[in-house]
């Protein structure tokens, strides 16, 4: 069982009418990694995470999240796999109607109605300081955050039922390189203490080389590697190639010091 | 923090609390300390009287929350934990650190403060709402001049469509509604009139109360509820999207091209749509009464020039324009406020619509008096 992939992803097909998203895709990702997924704009990478999250309907194919059949599930029976992944929207996507700790207590609230508001507030206060905002931050409207706060307003509410499986649609897209790298480092001791796996959609390479384990490249429709960087960069797809070995990758590479192929 | 206080002894293998030896309660919990047993977990806890030792030996899973329970309990009443496994020592740790005083809720004083506060808030809103809306005039007005002026600026295609939405749009239901109304009140009129065998005059009643009030009060109701409402909801959501601060970046004035298509649009169609409401409420009276009181049309057209002076149309169209003007006003001015969440947009709109109706209805009243006192009754 420990060896089994948290998720598993095979002959994925989605598209939109006549435009083909997703042929054949297959993707596992292993309990306890942080698998980063790359790919150009318009490649389906938040088609592909709205896929195993189910939010989209696939035309074809397997998800298996946490062992469990994800397709056609009853509503019912997806609610138990829910309630043990947490999801971090681009844009955080809190109820702009309700303060920030109740974003937080919506989902803990959901699931175990019966825990006593002062426990509840006591939750939402610890998980509000874990995900690093500041204290007074609490009692904001979504409207009075920055993109930063909004964004940690949305990993405290991702994290709120204590999830295996975290996902992060671009967590550090829109934050100034100081914000995204505390936010690196947030994700990175999340991850290491509460056992998480995560599924990382972004474009920041230095996120890549920082927190992932394994990176994921989604070109032609379909998972072209997967691998640690200097894996990727040993292999000759131009998508990859340019992608790692560009100015920026390098830079990036550099940085963290991993060997650049010539 | 595990390792040093895993040295007592007295940490028999039983499940729940027992006495331990040196007088302290020893809580032990076995399986998963998770979410889902927070709150019995709580409670227990809670039940037990001080010293308390907490044995976590025997806990194959455990979770923030659980772990904050535990936590809690050493802080706020000095329990030991005896038989952590480094992973839940960690845990622990983590939570300590993130223990600090978060504000959960916003202040709120009670009582008679918060009601002063409430109405303290709603005069002074309700003031800057009015000061707001003399500004919004204002700033139309000006927007009006300068289209005067550049003529050029003038943005005939958004009238246009304008024009499409609110007046040709809006036909078949106000036809409608006219129409029935037409025919409820030539009903009703007739049921009355007829004790006194004067069902000739439920043709004045239905002539004079649809041309003179029904038709422009009824088509401005129809159109604060169908266009008024939609004004706010449109700019409100631009407002959010800041699709209205783009615009004034790229130099294109809101006024110009939002809210001077709208204004122009209800004020051109308001009388239009109000004619051709007296017009259906007219076709349903006659019908009625020819179906019902056997009045030939003949007669009901006949009758209905004698008695419907023309005053009463006049009336009934200077009060339409007016009518649009005070919708179009109120639904952009609404949509300008919308600030901040999709909620507010939801607010204004309904704001919007509630008070487009009310000021129509006083303005209704103020014209009514006005045109009796000047004689034309």
């Amino acid at each position: 069982m420990k060896d089994e992939p948290i998720i598993k992803v095979r002959g994925l097909r989605n598209s939109f009418g006549e435009q083909v998203i997703h042929e054949n895709l297959d993707i596992d990702v292993r309990r306890g990694e942080i698998l980063g997924v790359v790919g150009g704009s318009g490649t389906g990478k938040s088609v592909l995470m709205r896929s195993i999250i189910g939010l989209q309907r696939p035309d074809s194919g397997e998800i298996e999240v946490l062992g469990e059949n994800m397709i056609d599930r009853s509503e019912d029976e997806a609610k138990n796999i829910r309630r043990r992944w947490g999801i971090l929207f681009q844009n955080g996507a809190l109820f702009s109607t309700l303060t920030v700790a109740e974003n937080v207590e919506v989902p803990i609230h959901e699931y175990f109605p019966y825990l006593k508001p002062p426990l509840l507030d006591e939750i939402a206060s610890y998980k509000i300081a874990m995900s690093g905002l500041t204290p007074d931050a609490g009692p904001k409207y979504p409207s009075e955050l920055s993109g930063g706060m909004r964004k940690r307003a949305g990993l405290a509410r991702a994290l709120a039922l204590d999830p295996e499986l975290l996902f992060l649609d671009e967590p550090t897209a829109g934050l100034d390189p100081i914000a995204a790298a505390a936010f690196d480092e947030l994700i990175k001791s999340l991850h290491g203490r509460l056992e998480l796996t995560v599924f990382l959609i972004t474009h920041d390479l230095d996120t890549l080389h920082t927190i992932c384990d394994r990176v994921a490249v989604l070109a032609d429709k379909k998972v072209v590697a997967v691998g640690t960087i200097p894996e990727l960069m040993s292999l000759d797809h131009p998508w990859i190639q340019e992608y790692f070995n560009g100015p920026r990758g390098r830079a990036a590479a550099v940085s963290h010091e991993e060997p650049v192929k010539a | 923090m595990a390792d040093k206080d895993q040295i007592t002894p007295d940490a028999r293998h039983s499940r729940g609390a027992e006495p331990g030896g040196d007088g302290a309660t020893v809580y032990r919990i076995a399986g998963a300390l998770t979410i889902i047993r927070a709150a019995t977990t709580a409670r227990e806890i809670d039940a037990l009287a001080d010293p308390l030792t907490i044995d976590l030996s025997e806990i194959t899973k455990m979770d923030t929350v659980g772990a904050w329970i535990i936590y809690r309990t050493v802080r706020d009443r000095g329990a030991k934990v005896v038989g952590a496994s480094s992973a839940e020592a960690s845990l622990l740790e983590q939570v300590a650190e993130a223990d600090r005083p978060v504000k959960v809720h916003p202040d709120s004083p009670g009582g008679l403060i918060r009601v002063l506060d409430e109405l303290g808030i709603w005069v002074s809103e309700l003031g800057k709402t009015f000061v707001g809306l003399l500004g919004f005039l204002g700033a139309t007005l000006v927007g009006f001049a300068n289209l005067v002026r550049r003529p050029k600026r003038f943005r005939i295609n958004a009238i246009v469509q304008r024009f499409d939405v609110v007046g040709v749009r809006a036909l078949g239901i106000i036809g409608l509604m006219s129409f029935l109304i037409g025919v409820v009140v030539g009903q009703q009129g007739a049921v009355q009139l007829e004790q006194f065998g004067a069902e000739i005059y439920t043709i004045n009643l239905i002539g004079r109360i649809t041309i003179r009030e029904l038709g422009t009060l009824m088509t401005a109701i129809m159109v604060a509820g169908r266009s008024g409402s939609a004004f706010a909801a449109q700019i409100g959501t631009m407002k959010i999207t800041e699709e209205i601060d783009a615009m004034r970046t790229i130099g294109v004035s809101p006024v110009e091209a939002l809210v001077i298509p709208r204004m122009l649009a209800t004020v051109v169609m308001m009388p239009l749509l109000a004619f051709y409401a007296m017009v259906m409420s007219l076709l349903g009276g006659g019908i009625f009464v020819w179906l019902v009181l056997d009045i030939p049309p003949l007669t009901y057209v006949q009758r209905l020039q004698e008695v419907v002076p023309v005053t009463d149309l006049w009336i009934g169209l200077i009060k339409a324009p007016v009518f649009g003007f005070i919708i179009a006003l109120a639904g952009c001015f609404q949509g300008m406020l919308v600030e901040g969440n999709s909620e507010e947009v939801g607010m204004r709109t309904t704001n919007a619509v509630v008070q487009s109706i009310f000021l129509v209805i006083v303005l209704d009243a103020v014209f009514a008096v006005f045109f009796s006192s000047i004689g034309w009754r």
